[in-house]
């Protein structure tokens, strides 16, 4: 049966409006240990401060919205279950990302980065509908499915390190979104994307810390992904320098 | 956004990275016995030497010691620069420059090995 106890939550609160700085501010919640971050942090906007301000939205690990720093590590809020932490949880906006207010963060930087690596089929020809659909092989699939998991939660730029020091870098999920379209057989944009994720402020800013594809709640691996560009974005390399009649 | 020249670097890197993790703890092993008197008649000096005079030796020794110090320039500048030294460009100069040193004089050293 369900066990009830009170927890300590203690919330990072932001107004722009009148806050000179972030501070911090601590609710007692009765929980359920059922319950995860969300659902304290729910029952707070409804029961105790309707002025706190978070995204959420599904409250099942789909829409990607709650993630937070819950105890200094990137979570999403929904799969956050309040059992695996002691009575006292800390919840911050994800790092790196500048405060909008409370626990929303200002996420224009991802979106930009996310739309510059083309994350879209482009076709290798154009065919009327009439023709019909893009045929793929179960084993073709297989080479990117695991990178379409990705819901776009952020949590691999709160945690990754290079990201909090260099600014410019794409990031992880930006990248790995790439290698997905990269690796789809119906793809023909590589050349594209490669102007972008083979830069130096693309792939080659990432020094392999991994914690993306640790705190990844989908299981994307970005880091593998990253890898794999390096790998191929070498090979492009050493073709276009050491064998330019290879290429175009 | 113009296309980065890391490939160069790197691809010494990950041959290095992939040398280095299947031969190094192999090549430390061995030293440790050789360095406590035990060596098989296998790594005795004569059969070593022999190994470096024979042109295939010589290409796998150049091939290993060229490659783990390529590796180990790089990641050793990555390591810096995570630690805040943010004078990437002189550290890749002299970490490359003793890499390349090292390259040069390993190559001529195993060229004097007949």
């Amino acid at each position: 049966m369900s066990e009830e106890r009170q927890i300590q939550l203690e919330v990072l609160r932001y107004n722009p409006e009148t806050d000179l700085e972030p501070r911090y501010q601590t609710y007692t919640v009765p929980c359920v240990n059922e319950w995860v971050v969300l659902d304290a942090l729910n029952y707070v906007k409804e029961n105790l401060d309707p002025t706190l301000s978070f995204r959420w939205s599904c409250h099942m690990a789909v829409c990607g919205s709650c993630g937070y720093m819950i105890n200094g590590e990137p979570k999403l809020g929904c799969k956050a279950f309040i059992h695996e932490y002691g009575d006292h949880i800390r919840v911050e906006p994800l790092a790196h990302f500048p405060i909008e207010r409370d626990l929303v963060t200002v996420v224009e930087d991802f979106i930009t980065k996310f739309a510059s690596v083309k994350p879209y089929l482009i076709p290798k020809e154009e065919k009327p509908i009439s023709a019909g659909e893009y045929k793929q092989t179960p084993a073709q699939l297989m080479k990117f499915k695991q990178y379409t998991l990705c819901i776009n939660c952020m949590l691999c730029y709160a945690a990754c390190p290079q990201y909090g020091l260099v600014p410019e870098f794409l990031g992880p999920a930006a990248i790995s979104m790439a290698h997905r379209y990269n690796q789809d057989s119906r793809d023909g944009g590589r050349d594209q994307r490669q102007e972008v994720i083979a830069s130096h402020e693309g792939v080659w800013e990432c020094s392999f810390v991994g914690a993306c594809s640790e705190v990844c709640p989908k299981h994307v691996d970005p880091a593998g992904a990253l890898q794999q560009v390096k790998v191929a974005s070498t090979i492009d390399w050493y073709q276009e320098h050491l064998m330019p009649w290879s290429k175009k | 956004m113009a296309k980065s020249n890391k490939p160069i670097v790197w691809g010494l890197f990950a041959a290095g990275g992939t040398v280095t993790a299947f031969i190094t703890p192999a090549l430390v092993l061995l030293t440790l016995f050789a360095a406590m008197r035990f060596a098989p008649t296998m790594f005795t000096y004569e059969s070593i030497h022999a190994f470096a005079a024979n042109w295939l030796g010589k290409v796998i020794i150049f091939g290993v010691i060229t490659l783990s110090l390529w590796h180990a320039a790089h990641r050793f500048r990555v390591t810096l620069y995570d630690f805040g030294v943010r004078a990437d460009l002189v550290v890749a100069t002299i970490l490359y420059i003793i890499a390349a040193i090292g390259t040069i004089s390993a190559f001529f050293s195993l060229l004097s090995i007949h």
